[in-house]
């Protein structure tokens, strides 16, 4: 049976973490089916019969699917969910508010936030904020999986020529309502899926001085990240939140500016393939996992840094 | 004499509380790969419940709800996260006494057999659990009762029947408004949990604790998911500290070649 893939998107493009979780889904089986929900999706279902492994987009359109409540797709899901052998959708919060519910109402265990798929039925994730790692196994008649985007590299978006199919809406008495969505607007790239990413900590000290990091991010063409200290003080929003109860990133590169490194922060970085640790404090446990360490004070350091860069920039051009 | 009738409207609201090995404990994997070492290894109250339960005792403190109870589900020493509720300031509590480790799917269906029973308007748990990190309990339980769903809120508001919640997402702040009864789960962004005064923990120790014993309540708590083994992460190699800024740069750019 084909693996159905839940896709992420804002009603006109998909997120990137669809890309990955497709990748994740082509581990399981060949055949790959996507399934997007939504309001005024036509062009974005067009499109995605481009991706490359997908064989069959399920497209449903409607108005009240605009804000994606759980509490409406759901059961458009458990309906087509019937016919596959697993559902995926990411471990992001929109996968971790929904698959649940489809567990719930599927009466089928969800294993979340997997790293690794051994085979069809087996599969890694970490426990105790990646401290330790499980294998396990689910052999259930339908099997619900979430993975970590970052884990998965993503799917070519082209080269693909998959059928469309419309499935009916199938109206929920929904008592939630949406107000609205504050959404921070950036030019960088996206933290889950940035191939630098430049984080901050409570070494910062305030909101101002993260405009520091801002410079040397955009230095970089990097995303920014910050430390659970430094959202709770107030120094950067939420979404910013690298770490077990933010986000998982993996990037190429991590620079962790006045970041200590708690394990709860250690948890959502340290699977990036290079680690810079700029910190003061030459106990910091994020010296521990960094490639590369400088104990030096971070407001003389990145003004330095972004220097040397515009001389490198130089050099090469 | 003008007589004044009050009608006393009841608002009930349930915590859901794990007990899990705490935030600070560095674990270890144990030896035969079967799990982690959770014997002799300090124990607390899963974080993100902490906030469940300060939001709890806050709205009782406004007048807005008139009872709290906590429920743990587990072995019988998960009376000491309950008796720390207590001492926070619920008011009583229930634990589910169950040898096994359970699923969320199971987790949920208990809570769900527990609340057809006590009818809270409201339930209140943490997102996630540290231990698993599986973040699901909440949602399942919103569909098992088909009762509205609110997860990862930063802040609550209620006001009438209106159920005003921010919800902390990957783009943002999501604001949604709904009803009573709902399920609601805390993100560490809440509130502060208080920390239990003496007296208060003095006083915990007399409030009502009540014991279920899992079996009477019926369900199916056959775990449907085989953990194979339990491993240690991979280990980074150690790295190098770089003098100067110079240095560090110069290694990003000719040696890791990601600059």
């Amino acid at each position: 049976m084909a693996v159905l893939v839940i896709a992420e998107h804002d009603n006109q493009v998909l997120k990137t973490s669809t890309l990955n979780t497709i990748t994740a889904a082509q581990k399981i089986n060949n055949e790959v089916h996507l399934i997007i929900l939504g309001k005024d999706i036509q062009t974005l279902s067009d499109t995605s019969k481009s991706i490359h492994l997908i064989s069959k987009v399920l497209k449903c359109d409607n108005e009240k699917l605009e804000n994606f409540l759980p509490e409406i797709l759901a059961p458009i899901i458990v309906k087509t969910a019937l016919s596959y052998s697993h559902v995926i959708a990411p471990a992001s919060t929109f996968g971790k508010n929904l698959l649940p519910r489809i567990s719930a109402l599927l009466d089928t265990t969800q294993v979340s936030d997997i790293i690794g798929i051994e085979n069809e039925n087996t599969f890694i994730r970490p426990i105790y904020a990646g401290n330790a790692i499980s294998h396990v196994q689910t052999n259930q008649e339908i099997n619900l999986l979430t993975i970590r985007p970052s884990s998965f590299e993503k799917c070519e978006n082209s080269g693909g020529e998959a059928t469309l199919e419309e499935i009916p809406f199938i109206d929920s008495e929904a008592k939630t309502h949406f107000v609205s969505k504050e959404v921070s607007k950036s030019d960088r790239p996206e933290l889950g899926s940035a191939r630098i990413v430049v984080s901050g900590g409570r070494g910062l000290e305030n909101s101002d001085n993260f405009k520091l990091l801002y410079d040397l991010a955009d230095k970089l063409n990097a995303a920014v990240g910050a430390s659970r200290a430094a959202v709770d003080s107030g120094y950067i929003g939420n979404e910013y939140q690298v770490g077990q109860t933010g986000k998982m990133v993996a990037p190429e590169l991590y620079i962790a500016v006045g970041i200590s490194g708690a394990i709860q922060h250690l948890a959502g970085m340290k699977e990036s393939k290079v680690i810079v640790a700029i910190n003061k404090d030459l106990e910091a446990p994020i010296f521990n996992v960094a490639d590369y360490g400088l104990s030096s004070d971070l407001f003389q350091a990145i003004p330095e840094i972004i220097k040397e860069l515009d001389l490198l920039n130089q050099i090469d051009s | 004499m003008k007589l004044v009738y009050f009608i006393e409207i009841q608002m009930k609201v349930l915590v859901a509380v794990k007990r899990v090995v705490d935030y600070k404990v560095q674990i270890r994997v144990k030896s035969d790969n079967s799990g982690v070492e959770t014997q002799n290894v300090k124990m607390s109250v899963n974080p993100p419940d902490e906030n469940a339960i300060e939001e709890a005792v806050k709205l009782k403190e406004q007048g807005i709800a008139t009872e709290t109870i906590a429920i743990s589900i587990g072995e019988d020493k998960c009376q000491d996260v309950l008796r720390t509720s207590m001492a926070m300031g619920i008011d009583r509590s229930i634990l589910v006494k169950s040898q096994n480790s359970l699923e969320p799917l199971a987790v949920a269906k208990t809570l769900k057999k527990i609340i057809e029973k006590e009818k809270p308007d409201l339930v209140l748990m943490g997102k996630q659990a540290i231990d698993d990190d599986s973040n699901q309990t909440g949602q399942i339980l919103s569909a098992l009762l088909n009762w509205p769903q609110g997860c990862f809120i930063s802040s609550l508001k209620i006001e009438d029947k209106k159920v005003l919640i921010s919800r902390e997402v990957d783009e943002g702040i999501e604001k949604l408004e709904t009803s009573l009864p709902a399920v609601l789960t805390c993100d560490l962004r809440l509130n502060t949990p208080r920390f239990a005064s003496l007296p208060n923990i003095m006083k915990a120790k007399k409030k009502p604790l009540e014991a279920i014993e899992i079996e009477t309540l019926d369900i199916d708590i056959e775990p449907k998911i085989k953990t194979l083994k339990v491993i240690d992460p991979p280990t980074r190699k150690a790295g190098v500290m770089v003098k100067d800024v110079k240095e560090l740069v110069q290694k990003l750019k000719n040696e890791a070649k990601v600059i």
